[in-house]
């Protein structure tokens, strides 16, 4: 038996990262009675420990409350939990795309942040209905009447109604619970009568039900034996199973119009899931397709190499199984002369870059050297074709380039607006154009328009270390743009280096370039060579250092009871090697690389 | 086996106290079995030379430890067992190490009668201060007598010094090394101070006591040591020893020449060539198992030998003789290791060192250049590493 439309509602909960988005959800759950007390952990919904450590939600999830509102009736709550971070954007656009309304959660103590406001813009082209929610209001720095406005000044959102609560002390969960179910509103439309349609809004791999499918039924209903079709992937398969969660997975018979939940249908490998896809019966099909989502596009790349040789194997199977649940993960094999076999790797954007390599460290227990990120340019030759380049080791040379593209990205920052003279400076010299700069009592908001080769270095760290943390940045990806980029390889002693070699403005250049320079001047240790490192565009040098040799570096005293131990030394230091790359007639420790890899813009 | 050279080695493991920088094996010990040792040495000898029947020894060298604390018998008793066992050439060079102290210098004309023929002192410093840091028990004035004592009584000597101290300069090594040339009889040892593991300088120096020369004052000294003797006709023939020429060790140039050496005693590590194949043989290191091994029936205080490969021969050849000035002849390098040097070493490796100005350009030599001398380490890292 499933609820009628009235009696369900559907809605997602977006924040910026440490609103205490994951709290209020737990304290929603554990009123609404879905676990009890004992079984309450800290932000459940977040599976992953990565998740839970770093407060943040990388897969969506849904909970099903029954809630017995004040009119009487048990209302079916499905809760959507959404990452909070604009690498994840297509997640979140996709959790938006199954629900009604949203809560938008602002931390009283904060305001109103970068991410807030893309997160919000996205439910409003969702038309959801928005209630804000003030949070946190128990802290002694809460300022819920302030923060109310300024989620009237900077957004535009009525506040009036907003619900001052705290996900930790349970004050206003009630309240809050009264306003989803009066507030926000069924779902539209779903007709029990109609063919089977509904959504797929999230999958992933489980190893003991293998896939999980999420859905959101839109017509028609879903039980467990019955035939279904992808519309998109025309793979048919025999449900085996029908749940929810409550967040516990639990089984039941059917999922109605209006509902979210779970299936299984004997699926091994994820790929065969498109997230967007619409489900139907398959001997009874509904005439159209939902209209899907665009598939996510990797923005951000770089490589991934083990420190020790042998692990290549083992990295190669971890990033197999971390696809196995993010199809967004892309990689395949590379060699590379300075730091051997390794993957170039695609990710949604600096956040989920950092995620997986995380990841890889911690759970597949691989030591792992990234190359500086780059993104993916594109390159137009002068016979016509266009080339996409994700590695800067594989540019044409340059009399066969017409010109270059690169990716720009809107963005967006929420700053207390003492930092702002340091962070206007930041964007221009970042090469930025700024497209607004308002203000909201203290604070000011700017939006500029940014390359995002400029962000993927290090942009979000001096942003926090300029604004001692309290500014916000978002971003969305804006567009290609022709841009006047070279390839700047690093050469020691005449041989180029592929792992440092990289895409700048032409005007950025030589800045880099004597930086590197510099940098691997005080990481390369003296040898008995002189050592020249140099920075090149073309066969150009723009940059270069001297390394000079080792004024002594000999055994004082060697006769014949030292010879077999000497000689065993040198033996050892031949296995060593493996750590060393040779440059012409220098061997590179590894870790100079590593290090070089480190560094950061403005050291 | 170049230029028919044999050498023997006696290792004397006690000293009297053990001096802060020195990682050799050594013991103080407050009673030791002199006519056990004599025994000890006359079975190492004996069974050595069993193995290498008919040679002719053209060096016996005593290392210590102090040997100059042996007893003057001992030296004898060794010297006849090693003509008894082997031949003794009439000429061959006879070294034994000192120490200053004037007990020892007393007992230097009983250890020429014995047969010792070239002394070797262990002065390290000609001022009080440096000696006292660097733990050594001899004044600087007792060093001056011990030199001219042993000029008398030896028909060569030669004496050690340690450089490249904590605070030395450039200038009052200069002053330093002009003394020890007026002293000099024709032969110098000047080593520069290593903090090696194990030792007491290498926990004082982890714990900050003292400060060592940079890289750039390390060098600097060791050029000026190369110049001020080379100019005073004692060229470094070795990247520690100086002599004028003919005055060379004739013991220690078989060890870098890479001839054959019998290692006697605790310790002691010993090449022979055997059959055509190159054997490595090591004592055991303590004297306590050493010496009542070595005294047994049918035992001996040796590890069971380990052959030596030609990849490690030519490892060898190249890691000792590059320390010489006169470098190591290719023909010798082809005859030993059965091999070119090109085939065991990538050429373009040698064409760049001597393109660098670290190895000399001659055909017939591998030869380190002054500038090579100074860096030999890395040289053979990046040659044999």
């Amino acid at each position: 038996m499933t609820k009628p439309l009235a009696h369900i509602r559907n809605f997602a909960i977006i924040a910026h990262i440490d609103h205490g988005k994951s709290t209020l959800a737990d304290r929603l759950i554990q009123t609404c009675g879905g676990l009890e007390e004992r079984e309450m952990k800290e932000q459940v919904l977040d599976s992953m420990d990565i998740e839970r450590e770093r407060g943040i939600t990388i897969k969506a999830q849904t909970v099903r409350l029954a809630y017995k509102a004040k009119d009487g009736i048990e209302y079916q709550l499905n809760l959507m939990d959404t990452p909070g971070h604009v690498d994840f954007s297509y997640e979140v656009s996709r959790s938006l795309a199954s629900c009604e309304g949203s809560l938008l959660v602002v931390d009283s103590t904060q305001g109103v942040e970068a991410q807030t406001l893309a997160n919000v813009y996205q439910a409003l082209e969702n038309d959801h209905e928005i209630i804000p929610v003030i949070n946190k209001v128990d802290l002694p720095a809460a300022m819920p009447e302030e923060v109310a406005k300024e989620v009237e000044d900077v957004i535009g959102l009525p506040a009036a109604d907003a619900v001052f609560c705290s996900g930790k002390s349970g004050i206003g969960i009630g309240e809050l619970l009264e306003a989803i179910v009066r507030k926000l509103p069924p779902p539209l439309e779903g007709d029990e009568t109609k063919p089977l349609k509904a959504l797929l809004v999230d999958s992933w791999y489980d190893s003991y039900l293998g896939v999980v499918i999420l859905v959101r039924v839109i017509d028609g209903t879903l039980k467990k034996g019955m035939r279904i079709q992808f519309l998109n992937t025309r793979a048919v398969r025999d449900i085996d199973r029908v749940g929810m969660f409550t967040p516990k997975p639990v089984l039941i018979d059917e999922l109605g119009p209006g509902e979210m939940g779970f299936i299984t249908a004997s699926i091994k490998d994820i790929s065969e899931t498109q997230v967007g896809d619409t489900i139907t019966e398959e001997k009874r099909q509904c005439t159209e397709r939902l209209p899907g989502f665009k598939p996510s596009v990797p923005m951000v790349f770089c490589s991934l190499f083990p420190v020790d040789a042998k692990q290549f194997e083992d990295l190669r199977d971890a990033l197999g199984r971390l696809k196995l649940n993010d199809a967004s993960l892309h990689y395949e094999p590379e060699n590379s002369q300075a730091l051997g076999l390794g993957f170039r790797c695609g990710f949604l954007g600096l956040l989920h870059m950092e995620i997986i390599q995380e990841r890889l460290e911690r759970e597949y227990d691989l030591d792992l050297i990234p190359t500086a990120p780059s993104v993916v340019y594109h390159i137009y030759k002068t016979n016509g074709e266009k080339m996409e380049l994700y590695n800067p080791v594989d540019m044409p040379d340059v009399v066969r380039i017409d010109h270059i593209e690169e990716p720009w990205i809107k963005a967006t920052i929420l700053t207390p607006d003492e930092y702002l003279g340091g962070l206007l400076q930041l964007c221009e010299e970042r090469r930025g154009e700024q497209i607004t700069l308002t203000y909201a009592g203290h604070r000011a908001m700017m939006e500029y328009y940014l390359p995002l080769n400029e962000i993927v270095f290090d942009f979000y760290d001096r942003l926090k270390s300029i604004s001692k943390g309290y500014a916000s940045f978002d971003y969305e990806i804006y567009g290609y743009r022709e841009s006047d980029l070279v390839k700047m390889e690093i050469k020691v002693n005449g041989e180029p280096v592929d792992a440092l070699a990289m895409i700048v403005w032409r005007k950025n250049a030589e800045k880099r370039g004597r930086q590197l320079c510099e940098r691997l001047k005080e990481l390369i240790p003296r040898q008995m060579f002189k050592i020249a490192v140099q920075a090149a565009i073309g066969g150009k040098i723009i940059a270069a250092e001297h390394i000079s040799a080792l004024r002594k570096d000999v055994t004082a005293k060697c006769y014949g009871g030292d010879v077999t131990r000497k000689r065993k030394l040198l033996e050892k230091q031949k296995k060593g090697k493996a750590k060393m790359r040779q440059y012409g007639n220098v061997d590179i420790p590894q870790s100079a690389f590593i290090n070089a890899l480190k560094m950061g813009d403005d050291k | 086996m170049p230029g028919g050279l044999f050498a023997v080695y006696v290792h004397w493991p006690f000293c009297l106290s053990k001096c802060p920088y020195c990682d050799f094996n050594s013991h103080v010990s407050a009673a030791v079995d002199h006519d056990a040792w004599r025994r000890a040495f006359e079975n190492g000898i004996a069974r050595t030379a069993a193995l290498t029947p008919g040679r002719t020894v053209t060096s016996v060298f005593f290392g210590g430890g102090t040997p100059s604390l042996m007893e003057p018998r001992t030296v004898e008793t060794v010297l006849e067992a090693i003509a008894r066992h082997w031949t003794l050439d009439r000429r061959a060079e006879v070294t034994l190490e000192a120490n200053p102290t004037s007990v020892e210098a007393g007992r230097f004309a009983d250890f020429a009668a014995a047969g010792v023929n070239r002394v070797s002192l262990g002065i390290q410093a000609l001022n009080d201060t440096d000696l006292a840091f660097l733990g050594r028990t001899h004044s600087a004035e007792e060093a001056l007598d011990a030199i001219a004592i042993a000029k008398r009584s030896f028909p060569r000597s030669s004496f050690d010094l340690i450089y490249a101290r904590p605070g030395q300069t450039v200038r009052s090594w200069q002053d330093e090394l002009q003394q020890a040339l007026d002293l000099a009889a024709g032969h110098l040892s000047l080593y520069q101070l290593t903090i090696e593991q194990g030792t007491r300088f290498a926990t004082l120096h982890a714990r900050g006591a003292f400060e060592m020369p940079d890289d750039d004052t390390a060098g600097a000294l060791f050029e000026t040591t190369r110049e001020h003797l080379a100019a005073a006709g004692m060229p470094a023939y070795e990247i520690s020893n100086h002599a004028r020429p003919g005055q060379e060790s004739l013991h220690n140039l078989t060890y870098w020449r890479y001839g054959d050496y019998a290692g006697i005693g605790p310790g002691a590590h010993g090449r022979l060539t055997i059959d055509g194949r190159k054997l490595a043989t090591r004592g055991h290191r303590a004297p306590a198992i050493w010496l009542p091994r070595a005294l047994s029936e049918d035992g001996h205080g040796d590890h069971v030998p380990e052959e030596v490969s030609p990849q490690e021969q030519a490892t060898e050849i190249l890691m000792m003789g590059l320390r010489l000035a006169e470098g190591v002849p290719l023909s010798r390098f082809e005859s030993e290791t059965g091999k070119p040097l090109h085939e065991w070493i990538d050429a373009r490796k040698i064409d760049a060192l001597r393109g660098e100005d670290l190895l000399s350009p001659e055909k017939e030599t591998l030869r380190a250049t002054d500038s090579g001398m100074q860096r030999l380490d890395g040289i053979l890292k990046y040659l044999l590493g």
